[in-house]
């Protein structure tokens, strides 16, 4: 026998799976309140008692009909991973529609445990669930839990400790169909018996054939070697099957319509049984809050009203730790000269490191990492709270004009953290074609490396231009019309694709609007400043190090007069210019294709090691630096430009490559927003040259 | 008395309505219909709209839930007089 078990941890999306999964494994999933987060299998081990156990996250389905990819994903690990035992997660407050599930897990397996999630939740909404009539009525261990402060966690391991060992029998509730398809089952039954003997369940497989479901048939095949279409005797019982239904009027539709209906009732029944509510009324708390989120007056303003005031937190609280940092860094900076003078090193060696590799470093942590650790934690309260949801339903008619999926604005909301993670996200699109168009438009919007990139930018130059209005303000408004330039690009290239490349029409779309839950704050700063702050530590010094090495070197190996960076920049020049930008942004730009984060550091090193050695601790030594390369305000917007929109990261573009499995794919992605980014910064700089603005 | 059909989109907010039945011609979204529970006699009512008036948010078995008017458009229901 094997030294471990394994659970498959199953559920609708946004039950608490992940919440469960990462309490029990201690690992960091991604977890938020909305439906789709987890779109792979994790995998994570716990003990208890003498076993151990391999706990797998898999993505939340509503139905194990497969018509999706997660619910693919989904069914297949349930029905042929072989788990041990299956967690089925359900969510207290809406217990009749998670029953849906459970009742057709219940028909895969035996080796069920029902986690009824959320009862905090349901106490709150005075939801009572009565979890003895469950487990009777279920024929399965079920046990109660709040997985957020872990309460009935301990009871969810020995449940599944049990259920887990050999010996054990359940008697789960079998679900009965109509009598006609009851007999097609009979006739078909035995003969699947005779093939997949008591490796799968034969009633329900026997029961998915006649249904013509052709992806189990596939998977029977790929995953377990059974070959049941050149099985002769199954197929004429299969086709007698089918023409004794066809003789009861049953076609397909038909026939699983009362399926489901029968399902459903089912679990109306026992939810009837199980659940006494004393509220009938729904949410009524949150339905106040969505007439103002969503409502046509206010939907709008709200959303631009709260990521305004996000960017704002984040711009006016990054400043002062900005340079606080930078103070600091570069006191050690100082120290460091000392020490490498007092041991008598040669100058290159001191230029190799400290003012190659550390003040690159250092440029990275302190222009970097407090907008991030502010950002963050308040992007993620709004994730928690369940607005991002909000968002995609509010955006979802432009989405729809743009003939792109209304998932899309969510998968667009996660590149705001990474443009790798927003890509992995599509997946909760079903559609080929409009994950294709999400996938080659998430870059639109600037993901964290870019962020405090336009942050620096507009503090500096744009922040100051209004008069009488604050800085903060001022350069607030500006990173909104960047992000706001981003969702508008993205609609309009993905309305051009689905006129060009990815021809199509919008396909169905379904999104759930989850309760309103309270963030865990705590958690998240806790989390968000530790995952983020290490991230970009470990970033900045695998890629940030040897990349300003590489810069210095560039920038001090002189062949006839001029340095390679030089040589570099010289060559760029003439196209960069046409761009309102010059030589050696572009290259950063270029130079920084391993990480958004490098790109600042890069032209700032540019910059010092070819003109006037500055002190730069603070954003305004940052300005008379880059003023003094000729920056004006039209540089710092085609930069901006072109921060928002060009090549996505090599991280991404993998990314995009591992997801599309094609070269074809990764290299439009590639091109289209570099293409884009190169067309608007000629459009802005040669107009505002012309108009003799700039 | 028999009351007339109307297709989901045309329900106005804050009014219940039973389903009758589903008329999708794509299986697919037949099937993610009915994965809602949306079977004959369900209850559903019209909760909110977003600001541009499309999708619809609807209450169904105990969830909100929001769905475009071309997809609420392939739902009969019956309306059922205010509580
Ligand atoms: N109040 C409360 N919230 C929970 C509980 N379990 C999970 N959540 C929250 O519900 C949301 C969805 O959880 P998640 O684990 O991502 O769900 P998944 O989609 O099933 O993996 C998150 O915002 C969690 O913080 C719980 O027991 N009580
Ligand atoms: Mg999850």
């Amino acid at each position: 026998m094997a030294d471990h078990f394994v659970v498959a941890l199953a559920g609708n999306p946004n039950v608490g799976k992940s919440t469960i999964f990462n309490s029990l494994t201690g690992l960091n999933q991604h977890t938020g309140n909305w439906p789709g987060k987890t779109v792979t299998n994790a995998r994570g081990k716990y003990r208890h008692k003498d076993k151990s156990f391999i706990l797998v996250d898999i993505p939340g389905t509503y139905s194990l009909m497969a018509s999706s990819v997660e619910e693919t994903v989904a069914r297949d690990f349930i029905c042929f991973g072989e788990p041990d035992v299956t967690v089925v997660v359900a969510d207290a407050t809406c217990l009749e529609r998670n029953l849906n599930l459970v009742l057709q897990t219940l028909e895969i397996t035996g080796n069920v445990v029902v986690c009824v999630n959320l009862i905090d939740e349901a106490e709150r909404k005075k939801i009572k669930i009565d979890l003895k009539i469950l487990q009777a009525r279920l024929g399965v261990p079920v046990v109660g839990a709040s997985a957020r402060s872990g309460r009935g966690l301990n009871q969810l391991r020995e449940a599944v400790y049990r259920a887990a060992l050999p010996g054990v029998v359940s008697r789960p509730l079998a679900v009965d169909y109509e009598g006609t398809i009851e007999e097609a089952v009979q006739m078909v039954e035995p003969e699947v018996r005779r093939t997949v003997q008591n490796k799968i369940n034969s009633r329900w497989a026997a029961l998915k054939l006649i249904e013509g479901d052709h992806s189990i048939i596939k998977s029977l095949r790929d995953i377990m070697g059974f070959d049941l279409i050149n099985d002769a005797t199954l197929a004429n019982r299969l086709a007698a099957a089918r023409k004794f239904l066809q003789e009861n009027n049953y076609d397909s539709d038909a026939m699983r319509d009362s399926l489901v209906f029968t399902i459903v009732s089912l679990a109306e029944e026992i939810a009837r049984e199980a659940v006494i509510s004393e509220n009938q009324k729904f949410n009524s708390r949150d339905r106040k809050i969505d007439s103002i989120l969503t409502s046509r007056r206010y939907g709008l303003p709200a959303m631009i009203t709260l990521l305004g005031l996000v960017f704002w937190l984040t711009v006016t609280g990054a400043n002062y730790p900005s340079e606080v940092i930078a103070g600091f860094l570069f006191w050690i900076e100082e120290r460091l000269t000392e020490f490498f003078q007092w041991a008598g090193s040669p100058p290159w060696l001191h230029g190799l490191l400290v003012e190659g590799m550390y003040r690159t470093l250092a440029w990275v942590v302190s222009v970097m990492l407090p907008p991030m650790a502010i950002f963050f934690p308040l992007f993620t309260i709004l994730e928690d709270l369940g607005y991002l949801p909000r968002v995609a339903f509010n955006m979802d008619n432009f989405f729809k004009k743009a003939h792109a999926h209304g998932k899309q604005a969510l998968t667009m909301c996660m590149g705001f953290g990474c443009n790798a993670a927003g890509i992995i996200g599509c997946r909760i699109i079903d559609s080929p074609r409009e994950r294709l168009i999400a996938t080659i438009t998430n870059n639109f919007v600037p993901c964290n490396g870019r962020f405090p990139a336009l942050i620096a930018i507009s503090t500096i130059f744009v922040g100051g231009t209004v008069p009488g209005i604050p800085n903060s303000v001022v350069s607030t408004c500006a990173l909104m019309s960047v992000i706001i330039l981003g969702v508008f690009m993205t609609l309009l290239i993905s309305r051009i694709l689905s006129a060009t490349i990815l021809k199509g029409l919008p396909s169905s779309f379904i999104l759930e609007l989850p309760p309103y839950r309270k963030p865990q704050i705590g958690r998240i700063l806790v989390r968000s400043v530790l995952d983020r702050t290490l991230f970009v530590l470990g970033r900045a010094a695998s890629i940030a190090a040897p990349a300003g090495m590489a810069i210095w070197v560039m920038a001090n190996i002189t062949i006839g007069g001029a340095s390679l960076l030089d040589y570099g920049a010289g060559f760029l020049q003439p196209f960069a210019l046409l761009l309102g930008l010059d030589g050696y942004i572009l290259m950063a730009f270029i130079l920084g294709f391993p990480a958004n984060e490098i790109v600042i550091p890069i032209i700032i090193m540019s910059y010092v090691s070819t003109g006037s050695l500055v002190e730069l601790d603070s954003l305004e030594a940052l300005r008379q630096l880059l003023i003094s390369h000729g920056w004006t305000w039209l540089t710092a917007v085609c930069v901006m430009l072109f921060s928002l929109m060009h090549f996505p990261c090599g991280t991404t573009l993998w990314t995009i490559k591992k997801e599309t499995q094609s070269w074809k794919w990764t290299l439009i992605s590639f091109l289209v927003p570099t293409l884009t980014g190169i067309t608007v910064c000629f459009i802005v700089a040669q107009t505002v040259r012309m108009l003799g603005l700039g | 008395m028999k009351r007339e059909l109307i297709p989901l989109n045309m329900l106005p907010l804050g009014s219940a309505a039973k389903v009758r039945s589903l008329t999708n011609d794509d299986s697919r979204t037949r099937r993610r219909m009915l994965d809602l529970g949306l079977i004959k006699n369900t209850h559903i009512e019209a909760i909110q709209k977003s600001p541009s008036g499309d999708p619809t948010a609807y209450w169904i078995r105990g969830a909100v839930i929001a769905l475009r008017s071309d997809e609420a458009s392939k739902i009969l229901v019956e309306a059922v007089s205010g509580e």
